[in-house]
């Protein structure tokens, strides 16, 4: 019998010929990830339980990426940033990307690629839930907790359970404008948010392979989203076209076999596909952005590990140049170089910030995680209040972005870009010709 | 090492997230410095909606509830160990419910801060808040204090003695897999 890729990723950081599904092995970890938010808990219990002398498994190996609570005065986070700080500095971490220098980047998710951290066919833990972002690049990519991230910094190794293979084989044309967000909000809103607990979802067919990295990152971003362990797309030209421009590493690339096993198989026909919303509160209330009636929004949110992307922004651009926003419209990029290419792309010759300042948008902001998870109360873009906020996150539970009687609804950036300009929410393909 | 858990339970539904158990503005609160992880406790469970009771009085640190009942999927969301280190601050024992987020589940294992019980019964809808049950984790089952009624729970195998133990680090110290320091 034959091995998905999970399988064989796992069983090459175990050391072993094969593994099955639900057999549990000590995997090594090539990365451990982990921020501002979990890293000082994870630094506490690693000095707790491994002493003040002791040392990280590999510092090569451990990526300390500060994101979450970064441009705010809240005294707490600050010292936080500074408890990473001094971590670094007496574990001599060479990937520490420090707020208020220039080696800072911004959201993890999206530094770890840009940064060349993603490789295929490696394991990477990281302490946050998206961390299944990176199954996009073709690697077993998971989010764990404090505790298990502390043990995996003093011994570079973490017992897990192989997860059973759920594919998703989506062959077709896109249609304009329907974008991998899209594409994930109708799965999750097809299986619910627990439909693929405890698994990997394998994303597959012409239409995956035909989508730039970003796109697919988007997709295996929100994997988490249906309960699952990891999300994955085998790494084919595009991916290694993206990686070898970031690294030189070595990696392996591993495909599923043919008689792999699979616990479900779904198919999908790209050309059915549409642009969709995510409705309050919870990611598996999907409908077509074109189904939504006058449903009104009062602010809109570009940004995040799932939408703050370069390419996200050049969409929303898109949508954007020559009309105006009738709603407050916050842009977030995600990193340092995502905000640069805000001012170096253009779309129709005019470059993204101005495209975005003529049609009336906030400011961007400094790149971080900002209003994506709420934050302190001083955090750009949080809703304070009963806001109704179409947003290209991840998450739309009940208090996600700020205030409990905010109502959060997930798009993809050119329906969130679409609504921005009539105030409701709105199918791009009403804005634009697809 | 609790076998018998005896208390009130507080019930809440599906899909309970990680931003409802400990709302990200909380989240600057580092879990190993003792009196951040006395706060932490003191926020359990304030981001459910408001039709909730309170699950922490106001002005104190410590829930009454000792058990937490819930539906599907508790503990959805994020990967924050801060979800069960804040209700196991709070006082919490065991949360039963009928299935438990991936991370979650397994945070409340490597924390050891609480029991993640299985029970196929929706639980839910049949206790309410206040109700006073005893969980016998042992003879695997819940049963409401003065009826006659007894729930089946699901065993939860090996994690058991790494929470009995206190979490993962004690256990692999406490079994010989670590040294003691």
């Amino acid at each position: 019998m034959g091995m998905t890729i999970t399988e064989k990723i796992l069983a090459r950081g175990s050391g072993r010929g094969g593994v099955r599904p639900g057999e549990n092995v000590w995997v090594m970890a090539d990365i451990l990830m982990t921020h501002d938010v979990c890293g000082p808990g994870t630094i506490g219990i690693f000095r707790r339980e491994f002493g003040e002398k002791a040392h990280v498994f590999d510092p090569e190996r451990i990526v300390l990426t500060p994101d979450h609570y970064i441009f705010t005065k809240d005294q707490k986070c600050l010292r936080n940033i500074d408890l990473c700080r001094a971590f670094a500095a007496s574990e001599k971490l060479p990937y520490f990307y420090d707020p208020g220098t220039p080696s800072y980047s911004g959201v993890c998710h999206v530094t770890l690629p840009e940064k060349g951290h993603c490789r295929p066919g490696e394991v990477m833990f990281g302490t946050d839930s998206h961390t299944c972002t990176h199954g996009a690049f073709g690697e077993f990519a998971t989010g764990i907790g404090n505790t298990d991230a502390a043990f995996v910094m003093g011994t570079g190794k973490l017992l897990i359970k192989v997860p059973a293979s759920r594919r998703f084989v989506i062959d077709g044309q896109l249609p304009g404008l329907v974008m991998g967000k899209d594409i994930i909000l109708r799965i999750i809103g097809d299986l619910g948010v627990d439909g693929a607990t405890y698994e990997a979802m394998e994303f597959c067919g012409g239409t995956v392979s035909a989508l730039p990295m970003s796109e697919r990152m988007t997709i295996c971003n929100m994997a988490i989203e249906a309960g699952a362990k990891n999300g994955i797309v085998a790494a084919d030209e595009t991916t290694l076209a993206y990686v070898r421009q970031r690294t030189s590493k070595p990696f392996t690339c591993f495909q599923s076999d043919a008689d792999a096993e699979y616990c479900a198989t779904y198919r999908y026909r790209a050309e059915e596909l549409e642009p969709v919303v995510a409705l309050p509160h919870s990611p598996d209330l999907v409908k077509p952005a074109k189904a939504c009636g006058d449903l009104r929004i009062t602010r809109a949110y570009i940004g995040s590990c799932t939408g703050g992307k370069t390419e996200d922004f050049i969409a929303a651009a898109r949508v954007l140049k020559g009309r105006k926003v009738t709603v407050d419209t916050f842009l977030v990029p995600a990193t340092v170089e995502v905000a640069e290419a805000l001012r170096s792309e253009c779309v129709g010759g005019v470059p993204l910030v101005d495209i975005f300042r003529q049609a009336g948008c906030i400011e961007p902001a400094l790149p971080s995680c900002a209003a994506c998870l709420g934050g302190p109360e001083d955090t750009f873009g949080r809703c304070n209040g009963p806001e109704v906020c179409i947003s290209t996150t991840n998450r739309n539970f009940v208090g996600r972005m700020g205030a409990k009687t905010a109502s959060v609804i997930l798009a993809s950036p050119l329906t969130a870009a679409a609504s921005a300009i009539t105030g409701r929410v709105t199918d791009p393909r009403e804005i634009l010709p697809s | 090492m609790a076998d018998k858990i005896r208390g009130k339970v507080f019930v809440v539904g599906d899909n309970i997230d990680t931003d409802q158990i400990i709302p990200a503005q909380y989240l600057n609160l580092v879990p190993t410095i003792p009196d951040e992880y006395e706060k932490l406790g003191s926020y359990a469970l304030c981001g459910l909606p408001d039709s909730y009771p309170r699950f922490v009085p106001a002005g104190q640190m410590k829930t009454p509830y000792a058990i937490v009942i819930a539906g599907r999927n508790f503990g959805c969301g994020s990967s924050r160990e801060h979800a069960p280190v804040s209700l196991g601050a709070a006082g919490v024992e065991a949360v039963v419910a009928e299935s438990y987020a991936r991370i979650f589940f397994r945070n409340a294992i490597a924390t050891g801060e609480l029991y993640p019980v299985e029970c196929a019964t929706r639980l839910c809808e049949e206790l309410k808040t206040g109700d006073e049950v005893e969980l016998d984790l042992t003879a695997r089952r819940l049963c409401v204090v003065g009826r006659r009624r007894e729930y089946e729970t699901q065993d939860l195998g090996e994690a058991k003695a790494v929470i009995d133990h206190g979490g993962l680090f004690e256990f692999a110290r406490g079994t010989g897999m670590m040294a003691r320091n």
